[in-house]
């Protein structure tokens, strides 16, 4: 069977959630693509969108609509050459509406599971629950007679037991996107001893299609990017526990919150982060991954604490971010939770005292945005952390301490054999997290 | 010619531009536009016998046709008197002054209100692409590439690379596009004064043409802008200009002019040529009697920088293949010989495609009669005369109007 083959019956579960629309996206586009081409004209190509959410499904097309759009504003040249034999189709408002209509008319939304039963592959992106994969890729491998390969795009659970639990042996293997996935270029890919290497080709062809950067990572929960985030995350919920011994708790998310951005020069606050991911994700992402390290306990009774009050972040159908340790306002970051008064304490009240705390930021500070296009961004981030390490200021301490934290991580990845070596944790972080530099770095030492 | 009035060029590289936001529209481009001109003169709209507006796509841009019944919503004093609009593609804004300079030599009128606007911003480019297409052949737009007319002028481009030299010409082409902001920068209103880039000529030259996502010879800055705006300017007989109580001296004299199309149904004989803005040149100084070592400043129609070589080799300042030097030489920047597009021309001030023909007119007013501020060139007395060269489509609307102060 051939790539273009492969991807004439294709079926998505999960389609309506936050990942799997971008898959769904991803995929629609890649295989109109493929259908357009000379020899693939007459051939039947089928995308089924599956999922429980009727209500989802609803939502699919008008995403789908206006993304199709956009890629296709962008690509008009080369869709012009595609659809050179439609002497119909003149200018490109015609075009694009058809390539638009073209995307759409391969996807099938559905609830019926039944559907995946007849495709060569099936891309899981369903609850991080490895008993609900495990049962849902059995059922569709038990009806579906034609040996089809599973992509899953789980972020922690690990691929041999999903490989195993469903008796999938060598057809499986993690395709995991970052979010969103029409817009990050990193695709993490975790094969276990028995994938076949033809589905690894496939995936490499497939991510280039898409326009996608493929890391490896071993099969160890968490991968390279869950691994470093999870950790990561919980050394932030550390440092802010350690600072209600002088503030209170809204006052320690804010003050780590922006060393996390504007000292280490990260696109968002760890806090912010973990609001954008889910609380209650982390929290499942971390359930399932703490089995698995038998040296560290990678629970948080902070977690468990806001999850048990209601507070879980993540996201709005509309990508909004949803209120968690903090407050959103137009996208912003206005105020705090805090879990005694079971209010959001806006920043105003004490943002002034903690910015006084932690002291001036770095001289010669510089912001993510900008640091991303510089030319000698190495050598403007050495300098700016150099100052940073010198700085005996309460931000700086604070701020050092977390990079070296960050780069602890990353090594351990290296060393615990999830990742194959630093430029690889380093990729992740500057491609699925878009960090202005890889954690390992000498910036702290 | 007198009361030259031009709104900002209105589009990406102006500060205040967001695409994302309301703009003002066609309507509000003319009223300013248009007051502008007439608080300039006594009596006001009531002193204009006719009005006339040069407009290409407002049908599609602004769903809007029927466009001389704006010009009462300028001035009510407007109302119940002639307007007339017309098209010419590109070329129509000096189609709105060749007509006004008709209705005042047949004495049918003596104060004309010239107008142009387009307002294209209502559309991303590659729709608009689709719509200033019609300014070709529509039988030859499934052939032609996604920005057509970005493809046409390549393919000149390329002819002129193949026949001559590439790097040379090259040059010459990122000389034009560092002239165009240097002037740009000496304008409030034109697009692209708040540019800032250190150096214009190395952006333009290091920037090589992409055809897989653009076109194959130029690039960005090889290409005038999509630009919201409008401009007015009266046309006046003497006799008009003493009802208007306009000073001969603030006003400019139409020594000549010459409009000539070619078919748009056949495709250029020889792309390193522009056929009809030659013959248009050639007609104006055969009408005039005047020839190109008279003329102090020229606004030509640089829609893309191989545009503005070309148009320099039919002026005759350079041979063929050859303009590209003369102008890689400097010898089209505002201290050079033939000062060219002196507030940034099409690439710089901007191109409200149906308004850029009276844009000319003005700029060239504004130059003659002293009153171009911080954008002012030396006019000297042994080269008095301004030129302006509109075109429509590729090479096929062609307007050339030679200009000299009132004395």
């Amino acid at each position: 069977m051939t790539y273009d083959e492969r991807l004439q019956n294709v079926s998505i579960l999960g389609a309506a959630g936050k990942m799997g629309s971008g898959i769904l996206l991803l995929t629609s586009v890649e295989m109109t693509n493929l259908s357009l081409k000379p020899e693939n004209k007459g051939k039947t190509f089928v995308l089924n969108a599956i999922d429980l959410s009727d209500q989802g499904l609803a939502g699919l097309f008008p995403y789908i609509k206006e993304q199709v759009r956009k890629i296709a504003e962008k690509q008009i040249v080369r869709l012009r050459f595609a659809y050179e034999d439609r002497t119909d189709l003149i200018e490109n408002s015609e075009i694009i509406d058809q390539y638009i209509f073209d995307v759409m008319n391969i996807i099938r939304p559905t609830t019926a599971m039944e559907v995946a039963y007849r495709s060569g592959l099936i891309f899981e992106a369903v609850s991080e629950n490895p008993d609900l994969k495990v049962k849902i890729l059995s059922q569709i491998d038990q009806n579906n007679p034609n040996k089809a390969w599973y992509f899953t795009n789980t972020s922690s659970v690990p691929i041999h037991l999903i490989e195993e639990k469903a008796n999938l042996k060598g057809r499986v293997l993690g395709f995991h996107f970052y979010n969103p996935p029409a817009v990050q270029k990193l695709v993490e890919l975790i094969t276990t001893e028995n994938t076949e290497p033809i589905l690894v080709d496939f995936a490499y062809g497939y991510a280039k299609g898409l326009g996608k950067i493929i890391v490896p990572s071993n099969d160890i929960a968490g991968f390279i990017g869950n691994g470093h985030f999870m950790r990561d995350g919980m050394h932030g919920l550390g440092e802010a526990e350690a600072l209600t011994a002088n503030y209170s708790w809204p006052e320690a998310v804010y003050m780590i919150n922006k060393v996390t951005q504007d000292y280490l020069v990260r696109p968002m606050g760890i806090f912010q982060l973990m609001d954008y991911v889910g609380i209650d994700v982390m929290q499942f992402i971390l359930n399932v991954m703490n089995p698995y390290m038998p040296d560290e306990n990678l629970h948080s009774k902070i977690l468990d604490q806001f999850i048990e009050m209601g507070i879980k972040g993540g996201q709005m159908s509309s990508g909004a971010q949803k209120d968690g340790f903090l407050k959103y306002e137009k996208g912003k970051a206005v105020a705090a939770f805090d879990p005694n008064t079971k209010t959001y304490i806006s920043f105003a009240e004490f943002s002034e005292k903690c910015d006084l705390a932690l002291g001036q930021t770095p001289d010669g500070s510089v912001a993510w945005k900008s640091v991303l296009r510089l030319k000698n961004k190495d050598e403007v981030l050495a300098n700016f952390f150099s100052t940073m390490k010198a700085m005996n200021s309460l931000g700086a301490l604070l701020g050092t301490k977390y990079g070296s934290r960050s780069k602890a991580i990353g090594q351990k990845l290296v060393n615990d054999g999830v990742a194959a070596n630093e430029n690889d944790v380093n990729t992740v972080m500057l491609t699925g997290f878009f960090h202005a530099f890889g954690p390992i770095n000498n910036y702290f030492d | 010619m007198t009361a030259g009035y031009n709104t900002i060029s209105m589009g990406t590289g102006r500060k205040e531009f967001n695409p994302r936001k309301e703009r003002p529209g066609l309507e509000d481009y003319l009223r300013e536009a248009g007051q502008g001109v007439l608080k300039q003169i006594d009596g006001g709209a009531k002193s204009v016998d006719e009005s006339v507006l040069g407009n290409f796509m407002a049908s599609h841009f602004n769903r809007q046709g029927n466009l001389p019944g704006f010009f009462p919503m300028i001035d009510k004093d407007l109302e119940f008197k002639p307007a007339t609009s017309v098209e010419g593609a590109c070329g129509s804004g000096s189609l709105s002054l060749v007509s006004g300079i008709k209705s005042v030599l047949a004495e049918s009128a003596e104060v004309v209100l010239s107008m142009g606007v387009e307002v294209q911003n209502t559309v991303k480019a590659v729709y608009g692409a689709d719509i200033l297409a019609y300014a070709g052949w529509f039988k030859n737009r499934k052939n032609g590439h996604a920005y057509f007319f970005p493809g046409q002028f390549s393919d000149r481009a390329g002819a002129y690379f193949e026949k001559y030299d590439r790097d040379r010409a090259r040059k010459g082409m990122a000389q034009w596009y560092a002239n165009a902001i240097e002037n740009a920068r000496l304008d409030p209103t034109a697009q692209e004064y708040h540019n800032t880039h250190p150096d214009p000529y190395g952006l333009s030259l290091k920037s090589e043409p992409n055809g897989k996502v653009f076109v194959d010879n130029l690039n960005y800055m090889d290409c005038s802008k999509v630009s919201d705006a409008a401009s007015g300017i009266i046309i006046a007989s003497e006799d008009g200009l003493k009802r208007i109580g306009i000073d001969k001296k603030d006003a400019v004299e139409v020594v000549g002019f010459a409009q000539v199309i070619r078919n748009i149904t056949e495709d250029p004989t020889e792309l390193t040529e522009l056929k009809a803005i030659k013959t248009a040149i050639e007609k104006v100084f055969e009408n005039t009697g005047l020839n190109i070592n008279q003329i102090a400043t020229v606004e030509l129609h640089d829609c893309f920088s191989i545009a503005g070589i070309l148009t320099v080799e039919a002026l005759g300042l350079a041979k063929p293949g050859e303009g590209c030097d003369f102008v890689a030489a400097g010898n089209t920047k505002r201290d050079g010989i033939v000062p060219m597009n002196t507030t940034g021309g099409l690439i710089g001030w901007g191109h409200p495609t149906g308004g850029t023909g009276v844009h000319q007119a003005v700029t060239i007013w504004q130059q003659l009669t002293g009153k171009a501020g911080n954008a002012q060139i030396q006019i000297s007395a042994n080269r008095p005369y301004g030129m302006t060269i509109n075109m429509g489509g590729d090479d096929v609307t062609v307007t050339a109007i030679v200009y000299k102060q009132g004395e």
